[in-house]
C-alpha cells in the first residue's frame, strides 16, 4: 500500500510538470497579451508527434527531441506572426473562435498526414532502466528524468521571470502592458518571444511525453482543458501560481484516482465504492478547483494590480 | 437640523506609501449642494468611487442616512438611495434614451425579475422615464440610440437616469467636463433647478459653475481637506489660494 | 453642435434588425413543409437532419442568450445537452419512459447543474468565465464516461423513444420531426418574450455597462445566474430530443469541440437577434454536411475558413455582433 502510493505519488509528480510546462506557456500568454490560445494544446500534440518524426529520419533520440524543440518554436512563430498578432486588439470572442478553428484544422492535418492511429516513441536506451525505490518496487528511470526536467525548467523559468531584464518586462507585461509599452519596448517583439517560448515549452511537454503516453490526433485537448484548471487555480499571470497549481492538480488527479475506491470503502460497502469512485475521482480537481475560486477568486498567487 | 443624509468619518484610502485620501470628514445635509474642488491629482474622483462603492477605503466610515455603508457593494448602496453620474459618460448605449432611464425606473418600481411581459410596453416604466427626459430637456432624444448623442446630451442623460432613481444623495463625477459651452450652461441651469431637493455632491472644475451652484465648498488637495465653507469665504481662503496659485480661475 | 440640430424625428423605438422574426418564419414555414418532400428527396434520411438540425438550434438559441444577450461567454453549453440526454437515457432505462416525466427532469437536472457551476462562474468574468464553463463541462464529460453502470465511454443505448401518454407515436420520424418542429418554435417564442421583459433588458444592460447599471442599483450576479440556469433548462431540453432523436447517449454529446460547435452557430448567425442562432445552426450544418462530401478531412477546410471569418470580421466579432460598447 505505501509503496504503491510512492509510485502513484510520482506519476502524479510527473503529470504535475507535464502540466507545469503547458500551462507557463499560457499563463504568460495570457499575462503579458491578455490573450486566450485555445490552441496552445495542439503545440503539445505537435511537440510529439515531430519527436517521433524526426526520431525515424535520424533513429536518434537526442537528435529527434532538439529537432523537435526547435520545429514547434519555429512552428510558435509561425502561427504568432501569420495569425495570433492580427488577435491580441480583438477581444476574448475573437481570440476563442479563430484559436478554435486552428485546432480543427491542425487535429485533422495530424490525423491526415500520421493517421489515426497512435504511435509511439521508444525509450532511449540510456534512460530505459528502472530504479528500485523499496524491495520489489521499481520506478522507471525515463519517468524520473520526465519529473526531473521539468523541475529545471522550472528552476530555470522562475530565475529567467524574476531576475533578468527580458523577465521584469514580462512581470510588468502582466501587470500593465500598456505601461509596458509607453516605456518604449517593443511590445511586438516580447510577445513574439513570451509566444514562441511558451510554445516551446508545451511542445517540450509533447517530446517528453512521446515515449510514454500514445500519441494521437487530439491528445492536446484535455490536456489543454487540465491545464487552464491549473491556471485558474494558480492564478493568471503567475508562473508560481502555475507551478504549484500544477503539481496540485497532478498530484491530486493522480492519487484520486487511484485510492478512491479505498478511501469510500471506510464509509461505504466495496461495492457500492467500486460504482461511484470513477466518477467521484473524475470531478476531484473540478471541485478543488471551484473550492479554490470561492475562497479567492483571483487564484492562489493572484498578480496584483492585473486587469480583466 | 435633521441627520445628515451623506457623512464620512475619517475616510483614509492609501495605496502602499501613497496615500490618496487622508482622513477625510465630510458632512452633507438634505437639500446641500456640496463642491468638492481641488487641483489635478488631488483625489477627487477616489473619493467620489469611496463614495458610491466602486473603490474600497482602507480606514474610516461612511454612512448614508445614519446607516454604515462603508463595505456595502455598489449596488446595494445604490439601493438605499445613492445615485451617481460617472467623470466619463456612461450610458446603455445599444438602448435608446427612453430605455436608458425607463431600465432605471425599473430599478425602483418593482422586481426585475420579470419574464413575459414586454418591458417597453410598460406605461409605468416609459411615463415616468418621459417625465425625467423632459426635466433634463431630452424628450425629443427619447428614441435615439443613447450610444449616437452629443457628450452634453449623455451628461443630461445621466442626470435623468439618476433623478428616477429617487435617491437621496446624487454623486456628479465632473457633469461639465468636455461639454461645450452652450451645453454646459444647460447643465448648470438642470442643477439650479435640482437644488434643494437632493443632497449634492458635485465634482467639478468649472469654478464659475461651482461658485454660482455650491451651498459649500470643500478643497481637496493630496487627499486632505484643507478649507470647507460657504464660496465667499473659501474664495478668499489664502491656503485654497496658495494651492490653486497661477490657476486663473482663482486670479 | 447642438441637441436640437441633430435631432433624430421621433420614431418607433428602434429595434435591432426589425425584420428578424422573418428569418424565423421563413425557416419554420420551411421546416414544416419539409416532410412532404420525403417521397421524392432523402427519404426518412431528411427528416432526421431536419430534426439533429433543429435539436441543436434549440441549443444554440439557448446559448445565445448567454452570448448574445447576456455577453456570457460559456464554452460549456454541450455538457447541458449531454446532462439533459442522459437524464433521459437513465430514467428510460429504469422504465420511466413518459415524456411528462423525461422532460421535467431533464431539464431540472441541467438547470441544477448549471445553478451550481454558474454560481462558481458567474463570480468572475472574462477569461476566467471561459475557463472555468469549460472546465466544469469537461468534468461532466468524464463523469458521465465513468459511470460503468450506464455504458461508461460506450455510451447507452435507450429502450424505446419516450412515450407520449403511454402511445408510441414518437416511434414515427415524422411525428417526431413535428414534436421537434414544434418545441422549436416554443422556444424561439418563449425566449422573444424573454429578451423584452424586464429581466431581458436587465441581462442587456449588464452586458452593455456592468459599472452603469450596478449604479442603477442591480446586482449583476443574480441576473446572470438566471439566465445561466434557464439557458441550461433549455440546452437539457435539447439533449431530451438529441436522446430521443438517436435513441443512445454517450459522452460524445458533451465533448468540448461540441461547445465550440455551439459557439460558432451562434456568432455566424449573429448574437443577440435568436434567429441568428437559427440561421447560424443551419449554416454550421450545411458547411459541416456539404464540405464531408467534398472530403473527409472537412475540418482542413473549416478551420481555415473560422480563421479567416474571424480575421476579416471588421472590428472583431463584437462590431459583427453590433456591440456598440464593450469593456
Amino acid at each position: 500500500m505505501s509503496g504503491l502510493f510512492i509510485v502513484q505519488l510520482l506519476n502524479g509528480l510527473q503529470l504535475g510538470v507535464l502540466l507545469f510546462l503547458i500551462a507557463a506557456g499560457l499563463t504568460l500568454v495570457f499575462g503579458v497579451m491578455n490573450f486566450i490560445n485555445l490552441a496552445h494544446g495542439v503545440q503539445y500534440m505537435l511537440g510529439a508527434y515531430l519527436a517521433v518524426m524526426f526520431y525515424g529520419y535520424t533513429g536518434h533520440f537526442l537528435v529527434a527531441v532538439l529537432l523537435a524543440l526547435v520545429a514547434t518554436l519555429l512552428f510558435g512563430l509561425l502561427l504568432e506572426t501569420v495569425i495570433f498578432r492580427r488577435l491580441y486588439a480583438r477581444d476574448h470572442l475573437d481570440q476563442l473562435l479563430a484559436t478554435f478553428g486552428i485546432i480543427l484544422f491542425l487535429n485533422e492535418a495530424v490525423k491526415t498526414v500520421w493517421g489515426a492511429a497512435p504511435l509511439s516513441l521508444p525509450i532511449p536506451e540510456l534512460l530505459s532502466g528502472s530504479v528500485p525505490l523499496a524491495p520489489g518496487l521499481n520506478y522507471p528511470v525515463y519517468r524520473f528524468a520526465i519529473i526531473g526536467s521539468g523541475f529545471v525548467v522550472g528552476a530555470a523559468l522562475y530565475a529567467v521571470v524574476n531576475h533578468t531584464r527580458i523577465g521584469m518586462l514580462i512581470r510588468a507585461g502582466a501587470h500593465n502592458a500598456p505601461m509596458v509599452s509607453a516605456l518604449g519596448v517593443d511590445i511586438g517583439r516580447l510577445f513574439m518571444l513570451v509566444f514562441a517560448f511558451g510554445a516551446m515549452l508545451a511542445g517540450f511537454a509533447g517530446i517528453m511525453v512521446a515515449p510514454v503516453f500514445s500519441v494521437e490526433p487530439g491528445m492536446g485537448d484535455s490536456v489543454l482543458i487540465l491545464a487552464f484548471v491549473v491556471i485558474v487555480i494558480g492564478g493568471i499571470g503567475s508562473i508560481r501560481g502555475a507551478f504549484f497549481g500544477a503539481l496540485l492538480v497532478g498530484v491530486i488527479d493522480t492519487l484520486g484516482r487511484s485510492f478512491m475506491v479505498d478511501l469510500l470503502r471506510i464509509g461505504v460497502s466495496t461495492g457500492q465504492a467500486r460504482a461511484v469512485a470513477p466518477a467521484l475521482s473524475s470531478m476531484l480537481i473540478y471541485v478543488i478547483m471551484a473550492v479554490i475560486l470561492a475562497m479567492r477568486p483571483e487564484g492562489l498567487f493572484p498578480v496584483k494590480g492585473r486587469q480583466g | 437640523m435633521s441627520e445628515p443624509v451623506l457623512e464620512l468619518i475619517g475616510l483614509r484610502k492609501a495605496y502602499g506609501a501613497l496615500v490618496v485620501t487622508d482622513g477625510v470628514d465630510l458632512c452633507v445635509p438634505h437639500g446641500e449642494l456640496h463642491a468638492l474642488i481641488g487641483p489635478n491629482g488631488a483625489g477627487k474622483t477616489t473619493l467620489m468611487n469611496q463614495i458610491s462603492g466602486n473603490a474600497s477605503p482602507s480606514a474610516g466610515e461612511i454612512r448614508l442616512l445614519g446607516e454604515t455603508v462603508t463595505h456595502l457593494s455598489v449596488a446595494a448602496r445604490a439601493r438605499r438611495g445613492m445615485a451617481r453620474s460617472f467623470q466619463i459618460s456612461s450610458v446603455l448605449p445599444e438602448f435608446t434614451v427612453l430605455e436608458n432611464v425607463a431600465l432605471s425606473v425599473q430599478a425602483r418600481s418593482g422586481s426585475s425579475y420579470r419574464f413575459w411581459s414586454a418591458a417597453s410596453r410598460e406605461a409605468r416604466l416609459n411615463d415616468r422615464a418621459m417625465g425625467a427626459l423632459a426635466e433634463v430637456g431630452l424628450q425629443d432624444r427619447a428614441y435615439a440610440p443613447a450610444g449616437q448623442i452629443s457628450h452634453g446630451e449623455k451628461r443630461a442623460l445621466e442626470i435623468a437616469m439618476a433623478l428616477v432613481l429617487e435617491p437621496k444623495i446624487l454623486l456628479l463625477d465632473e457633469p461639465m467636463a468636455g461639454t461645450g459651452h452652450e451645453e454646459s450652461e444647460r447643465i448648470t441651469a438642470l442643477l439650479r433647478r435640482l437644488k434643494g431637493r437632493y443632497a449634492i455632491v458635485l465634482v467639478e472644475h468649472d469654478m464659475q459653475a461651482v461658485f454660482a451652484l455650491a451651498d459649500r465648498v470643500s478643497v481637496l488637495v493630496y487627499g486632505k481637506v484643507i478649507a470647507s465653507g460657504p464660496p465667499t469665504s473659501i474664495r478668499e481662503n489664502a491656503e485654497v489660494r496658495a494651492a490653486y496659485l497661477g490657476d486663473e480661475e482663482f486670479a | 453642435m447642438s441637441g436640437e440640430a441633430g435631432a433624430l424625428p421621433l420614431a418607433a423605438p428602434a429595434v435591432p434588425r426589425p425584420r428578424a422574426w422573418l428569418v424565423g418564419v421563413v425557416i419554420f414555414c420551411a421546416l414544416a413543409l419539409a416532410p412532404l418532400a420525403v417521397p421524392f428527396v432523402g427519404g426518412n434520411y431528411l427528416l432526421l437532419i431536419g430534426s439533429r438540425f433543429m435539436i441543436l438550434a434549440i441549443a444554440a438559441l439557448s446559448l445565445d442568450l448567454l452570448i448574445g444577450y447576456g455577453g456570457l461567454v460559456s464554452f460549456g453549453h454541450a455538457a447541458f445537452i449531454g446532462i439533459g440526454a442522459y437524464a433521459t437515457g437513465i430514467l428510460a432505462v429504469h422504465g420511466f419512459t413518459e415524456f411528462y416525466i423525461a422532460i421535467p427532469v431533464a431539464m431540472l437536472a441541467g438547470a441544477l447543474f448549471a445553478l451550481v457551476t454558474g454560481a462558481v462562474a458567474i463570480r468572475t468574468r472574462g477569461v476566467y468565465f471561459i475557463m472555468i464553463t469549460l472546465a466544469f463541462a469537461q468534468m461532466a464529460f468524464y463523469v458521465m464516461g465513468s459511470l460503468s453502470a450506464y455504458g461508461g465511454d460506450d455510451g447507452l443505448t435507450l429502450p424505446s423513444r419516450s412515450l407520449v401518454f403511454g402511445s408510441a407515436a414518437l416511434k414515427s420520424e415524422t411525428v417526431f420531426f413535428y414534436a421537434v418542429l414544434a418545441t422549436l418554435i416554443i422556444v424561439t417564442l418563449a425566449l422573444r418574450r424573454l429578451v423584452a421583459s424586464r429581466f431581458g433588458r436587465v441581462l442587456q444592460g449588464l452586458r452593455q455597462n456592468r459599472q452603469r447599471m450596478e449604479a442603477m442599483g442591480y446586482s449583476a450576479q443574480g441576473f446572470q445566474l438566471t439566465a445561466y440556469v434557464i439557458a441550461g433548462a433549455i440546452g437539457a431540453l435539447a439533449g431530451f430530443l438529441l436522446a430521443n432523436s438517436t435513441e443512445f447517449v454517450s459522452p460524445a454529446f458533451m465533448t468540448w469541440q461540441r461547445s465550440g460547435d455551439l459557439i460558432i452557430m451562434v456568432i455566424i448567425g449573429g448574437g443577440g437577434t435568436l434567429y441568428g442562432a437559427l440561421v447560424g445552426a443551419l449554416a454550421f450544418l450545411s458547411l459541416e454536411e456539404g464540405l464531408s462530401h467534398v472530403t473527409d478531412h472537412w475540418k482542413l477546410i473549416f478551420g481555415p475558413l473560422l480563421v479567416l471569418f474571424v480575421i476579416a470580421a471588421p472590428g472583431g466579432i463584437a462590431r459583427w455582433l453590433g456591440w456598440r460598447a464593450h469593456e
